[in-house]
């Protein structure tokens, strides 16, 4: 067990599976000479050399490198400082890199790892601080995880390294630089398509992914210190393919769905989550399920609006506590504000 | 002449004479089939193209990666796929390079050295760029090859992946196939310099402008270049100066071309050239016709064994979306 700062693990789990596995290569913009702008990738150049490379500001020619390399015998890690910056690069990745093991009857296999970072709260305003999850979750062939911490920042990772498909790790910028254990042994563990229960209870699902599973557990234990209500806690830490099987299972435990999600509501992913909730648990839930999201808008700059973007630890608890009294829901805050609908 | 006792130089240019032939023929058929209603879908024609796809492809070898562009039946044919695994793809046949689920656009044989075809324009260059990175890194003597069009050299890609391969020193050669036409919109409209291999100044990349017509002169040059990439010199921008004899797809007839460019080209057919210049070069009548009409029975047995396969079945759609 240590304790580590989440750029920290995410540069340990690149170390390790470099020491594991000589076809894995590193590419990005400043990420070698530099460490990377989150420091993702410090000391990798030193260690592995010519295997750890700086790029051109070129994203559409690095991610069809790492689509080429990877068909080529080697296992590509690219970083994509931003993931906005994705958005010139996309058809590599999803046009591209997706579809070449479909179009060779898996002749082809393309074993990369395109890392990004997302999320608001630095200030970086609205073309560099979105989650943009939607453009990538839901195309066939490729898988999109996302850690809420150091612990499942290191085991999605080497996760995503073995895997032999695409997998795109969305990193929650605003946790790089936070404290927590890495157990190496469970870490390792980890698989794609999975979650975690991270609390039990009998009165409601809460299912959150990256930055907001902190949110989410923060506001469980709210709840339950003041209104003794029992929330279940899941960590959706995989968003393609994602734990159906644990959620649905919850849910029919508890009755009562929330989801919990940095995304705008109109694109978000616990849009596929509540659609299979309702499929397949319609008759035991004694609720609607709530979606506790950011409204659809750009991400505003200004700390004060910036901090109202992303569902925060009062509108979760406030919202759930109303689901729980009256078994119906409360409108988001800009609704309850009468700001807009 | 006996075909034992032709020369082997001969013996080359009728082996590629008979790929070009291969490749024309197909490609006829393919637009039959598609006439008659018979196929699915769309399809693109290299009519025209015959002798850069295998002026290209006899410099290369198997284990060289080519990434390609949806005119691709030339490239992948040349490459070495059979006439009856080509027209089984077109045909949505199992027994198709991509068992039917890719079609005309998308054909891919690893085998062959070949990536599945692009149907994005542009697209494959970065591929390419990867496929070189992974022999350089691996130092495995191979090359990738990037074939586009004209209309190739204005998208991002293609800037973004020569500056790439140049400051890597990547072994890969970047081939432009100038068939004069990006889609519908002829090239001058599109495009403001004459020359397009001279894009690479601006990546102080090697780079020269060739025939792309006579099939052994393409070859040459092609082998020439091929042996510098392959050694270390670096990445290489050919464009080589062909015509669409066909429209764009299936259904452009072409009606913007200017009056009397198409006969321009066509007395230029790179079929014609060939024949002409095995005749100077001593080849008989007898074995260009024999060459011709070998030609003519591979497709037409392709065409019958390609018919007969079996069609994809409906579990195919559901396999290698991702590792099972």
């Amino acid at each position: 067990m240590s304790k580590l700062r989440m750029n920290q693990a995410i540069a340990s789990a690149l170390a390790d599976a470099m020491a594991d596995d000589p076809t894995v290569v590193l590419f990005g913009e400043d990420i070698a000479a530099a460490g990377g702008p989150f420091k993702t990738s410090e000391g990798l150049q030193a260690r592995f050399g010519s295997r750890v490379r700086d790029t051109p500001i070129s994203e559409m020619a690095f991610t069809g490198a790492a689509v080429g390399a990877a068909m080529h015998g080697l296992k590509p890690v690219i970083e994509i400082m931003f993931m906005e910056f994705l958005g010139v690069a996309l058809d590599q990745l999803v046009t591209e890199g997706a579809l070449m093991r479909y179009l060779s009857r898996s002749a082809y296999q393309v074993p990369m790892v395109l890392r990004a970072s997302v999320g608001s709260g630095t200030g970086f305003g609205c073309q560099h601080s979105g989650t943009q999850q939607n453009w990538v979750v839901g195309v066939p062939g490729l898988s999109v995880v996302m850690p809420s911490d150091s612990h499942t920042a290191y085991g999605l990772l080497r996760a995503a390294i073995a895997d032999p498909d695409p997998v795109v790790v969305l990193e929650p910028r605003m946790l790089y630089g936070v404290r927590g254990e890495v157990d190496l042994s469970t870490a390792r563990e980890i698989q794609i398509g999975q979650s975690r229960r991270l609390r039990e209870g009998t009165e409601v699902t809460i299912v959150a992914a990256g930055r907001m599973v902190g949110v989410a557990l923060a506001s469980a234990e709210q709840l339950a210190q003041h209104g003794g209500v029992s929330a279940e806690v899941i960590d959706l830490f995989s968003l393609h393919p994602w734990d159906e099987a644990a959620v649905l299972e919850s849910v029919a435990k508890t009755g009562r769905l929330v989801v919990v999600e940095e995304s705008s509501l109109g694109t978000g992913w616990s849009q596929a989550v509540v659609s299979r909730v309702v499929e397949e648990c319609f008759t035991q839930l004694k609720a609607p399920p709530l979606r506790v999201g950011a409204p659809d808008v750009p991400v505003p700059f200004t700390k004060e609006l910036e901090g109202r973007y992303a569902p925060t630890v009062d509108e979760v608890v406030l919202r759930v506590r109303h689901l729980i009294t009256h078994n119906a829901l409360l409108r988001p805050w800009w609704a309850r504000e009468e700001i807009t609908a | 002449m006996n075909p034992q006792t032709i020369p082997i130089e001969l013996g080359g240019m009728l082996d590629r004479y008979r790929q070009m032939l291969i490749i024309r023929n197909t490609e006829d058929l393919i637009n039959e089939l598609f006439a008659g209603g018979l196929v699915h879908g769309t399809t693109h024609l290299c009519h025209g193209q015959e002798a850069l796809a295998v002026g290209l492809a006899a410099a290369l070898t198997p284990a060289d990666a080519v990434s390609a562009t949806y005119r691709g039946h030339g490239i992948a044919l040349a490459r070495g796929m059979s006439p009856h695994v080509l027209l089984s793809e077109v045909l949505g046949k199992s027994e198709g390079c991509v068992g039917g689920l890719g079609g005309s656009m998308h054909l891919a044989d690893p085998a062959l050295g070949l990536m599945p075809t692009f149907a994005i324009v542009g697209a494959g260059l970065p591929v390419a760029c990867g496929a070189a990175l992974a022999f350089q890194t691996q130092q495995l003597p191979h090359i990738a090859v990037a074939v586009i069009g004209d209309g190739g050299t204005n998208i991002g890609a293609f800037h973004e992946s020569l500056n790439l391969a140049a400051i890597w020193n990547l072994p890969v050669l970047f081939v432009i196939d100038h068939n004069m036409y990006g889609e519908y919109s002829r090239w001058d409209l599109t495009t403001p310099i004459e020359d397009l291999s001279s894009r690479a100044n601006s990546y102080a990349m090697p780079s020269s402008t060739i025939d792309g017509m006579e099939v052994e002169a393409v070859r040459a040059a092609v082998t020439e270049i091929v042996d510098g990439v392959r050694h270390g010199q670096g990445p290489y921008l050919l464009e080589a100066k062909t015509y669409r004899f066909s429209g764009h797809s299936r259904s452009d007839t072409a009606p913007y071309r200017p009056e009397g460019e198409l006969q321009h080209w066509q007395a230029r057919d790179p079929l014609t050239l060939a024949r002409t210049a095995l005749l100077a070069q001593g080849a008989s009548a007898a074995d260009v016709d024999r060459v011709e009409s070998e030609a003519t029975q591979l497709v037409r047995q392709s065409r019958a064994s390609a018919e007969g396969a079996p069609s994809a079945p409906l579990n195919s759609m559901f396999e290698h979306v991702r590792k099972a």
